[in-house]
């Protein structure tokens, strides 16, 4: 329990401190590194609370995948980041409002937590004492929703193909290379001898 | 007694742990340097020279003769670099190379941390390594690095997509993420390994070899190492590295390079498992049978790393547009196929768990 105990408040510690570092780092790749540090300590989080399919997911995801192409934008854009700071002081009312109004929620969840949820005793139950993460979650989302899984993989799917229409160009006057087209070439077909006459070179 | 109370406590199990852990590290230090040596000999042996063959005999030494050469040269640091970040990417490459090792299965039991989700910390740990070589790119501050990072995260996000529906391929048809599980469902001889099963064996042996290749990309070996490309990119992302942080870099790759053939071996080659059935003749559960399951796992780790090692020597490298389109056109079409036709012969195939 205390190995627990120490190992909680490293990984809590951490994921705090990089949350805030995201904000007040200097340079934007930083701010994106410690996006990432977060993500992997919250993966850990996971991990003691005994969720390790979403600690994996939330690795692979977020982790590997979404942070990768943020990154990828933040180190190709050529930003000056202290002109972007100069109106600070400007949004700083706004950005207050905002983080009460997100405090303000954050409290309220807790004390619903202590009153109605886990800290008073009623913890989410897993679906059979010995059924790991992956069978429960398989479960509630293949069986209990599966209409509504599928629904929202359908949302992704268009999602996914309205980026596409909104970005291919077909180019008609470009070379492009058709491997099938290049393996199934034959000789009769690619190749022709010639006899040329001295001085006449090849009529076509 | 005493001490047997002590090991069950937390302080006790942290204790026995940390030397697990020191032992699979040290052990995977040792043979990758031999490995890198067998690399050696047999590009060296595929292009008729002699490799290494000065330290030690049959140069069998060579690797730790390098080793003192990059520790004990100095570290430059590029003037524009961003210092931090450009020593922390060996270290992450270094590290998260080593963390894999953890979930591996040597022979029965011999795992250090069993885990029900092993495969897919295996993948995310995976997922993680492209940071090290982004970082590394980005920090140097100079153009062929910053080339060959861009190159090298886009081709390892890419493949990663096909190795994770070929390893969907196995867990279904194993029915557990867990690594001791999956080796020991392919328990009785090598026609029951994932990769030969008759049943199975029209799927599942293509979809060995697109693991084995998307592998190469994966671990950004030849021919599919462009983000790489001396005639390219110099050195891409390694350019502005020298000494210790290079040879962390090194030493990373070549840790999840034997990784891959840990993979290959423990997904469709059987793990710890001898070709022929051992039901008559080693006790389960005794030393011997840890031994001999040591030992195979050993050979065909040892066999894929050939593979790859030929692969190097014989093919010639890829154009970045033909990498791409050989990943996500015809990788992932065909890895879906494939998981939809195992998860038909899940459902249909008669034999459900």
């Amino acid at each position: 329990m205390t190995l627990m105990a120490i190992a909680f408040y490293i990984m809590a510690l951490i994921t705090v401190a990089s949350g805030f570092l995201v904000i007040t780092a200097k340079n934007p790749v930083h701010s994106v590194l410690f996006l990432i540090l977060a993500f992997f300590s919250a993966a850990g989080l996971f991990v003691l609370l005994g969720a390790e399919f979403l600690a994996m997911l939330l690795v692979v995801v977020y982790v590997g995948a979404v942070a990768v192409l943020f990154l990828f934008v933040v180190m190709m854009l050529d930003v000056d980041f202290s002109k972007l700071r100069q109106g600070f002081a400007n949004y700083l009312p706004i950005g207050g409002v905002v983080a009460l109004l997100l405090m303000t929620e954050l409290i309220m969840i807790s004390f619903a937590v202590a009153d109605r949820g886990a800290a008073a005793g009623n913890e989410p139950q897993a679906f059979t004492a010995d059924a790991t993460n992956i069978e429960t979650i398989g479960r509630v989302l293949y069986t209990d929703y599966v209409y509504l899984f599928q629904a929202a993989g359908f949302v992704l799917l268009v999602a996914m193909i309205g980026a596409i229409v909104l970005t291919l160009k077909h180019r008609t006057n470009v070379k492009r290379q058709d491997i099938s087209k290049q393996v199934g070439r034959q000789r009769k077909n690619a190749v022709a001898i010639v006899k040329v006459k001295t001085g006449e070179g090849i009529k076509e | 007694m005493e001490a047997t109370s002590f090991w069950a406590t937390p302080w006790g199990w942290t204790i026995i742990t940390i030397g697990q852990a020191l032992a699979v590290i040290v052990g995977v230090m040792v043979s990758l340097a031999f490995l890198l040596w067998g690399d050696r000999k047999v590009w060296a042996g595929v292009q008729m020279r002699k490799g290494p063959n000065v330290v030690g005999p049959f140069g069998l030494m060579q690797s730790f003769a390098d080793f003192f050469k990059f520790v004990l040269k100095e570290v430059v640091i590029p003037a524009g670099a961003d210092k931090i970040v450009f020593l922390l990417a060996p270290l992450i490459t270094f590290i998260l190379a080593f963390m894999s090792w953890a979930v591996i299965p040597f022979a029965p039991g011999w795992v250090v941390s069993d885990i029900n989700v092993g495969i897919l910390y295996l993948f995310a740990i995976s997922s993680l390594g492209v940071y090290g070589i982004i970082m590394g790119g980005w920090a140097s501050n100079s153009k062929y690095p910053f080339l060959g990072a861009l190159r090298s995260a886009a081709q390892m996000v890419s493949y990663e997509v096909s190795i994770g529906l070929i390893v969907i391929c196995v867990i279904l048809l194993v029915g557990d993420m867990n690594l001791s599980r999956i080796v020991e469902h392919q328990a009785g001889g090598f026609w029951n390994w994932h990769a030969f099963a008759p049943k199975t064996i029209i799927v599942m042996f293509p979809v060995m070899i697109m693991f084995y290749v998307s592998a190469l990309a994966e671990t950004n070996r030849p021919p599919f190492d462009l983000p790489e490309a001396e005639s390219e990119l110099v050195a891409g992302y390694q350019v502005e590295y020298s000494s210790t942080p290079y040879l962390l870099f090194m030493i990373g790759e070549y840790a999840n390079i034997v990784l891959m053939c840990a993979l290959i071996t423990i997904l469709f080659f059987g793990g710890w498992q001898a070709p022929y059935p051992t039901a008559g003749f080693i006790e389960p559960g005794s030393v011997f049978e840890a031994i001999h399951g040591l030992l195979w796992f050993i050979i065909k780790v040892v066999f894929w790393f050939v593979m790859f090692a030929i692969a190097k020597a014989i093919v010639p490298r890829y154009r970045y547009d033909q990498l791409m389109r050989l990943g996500w056109k015809v990788f992932l079409p065909a890895s879906l196929v494939a998981v939809v036709l195992i998860a038909a012969y899940r459902v249909f195939g008669g034999d459900l768990i």
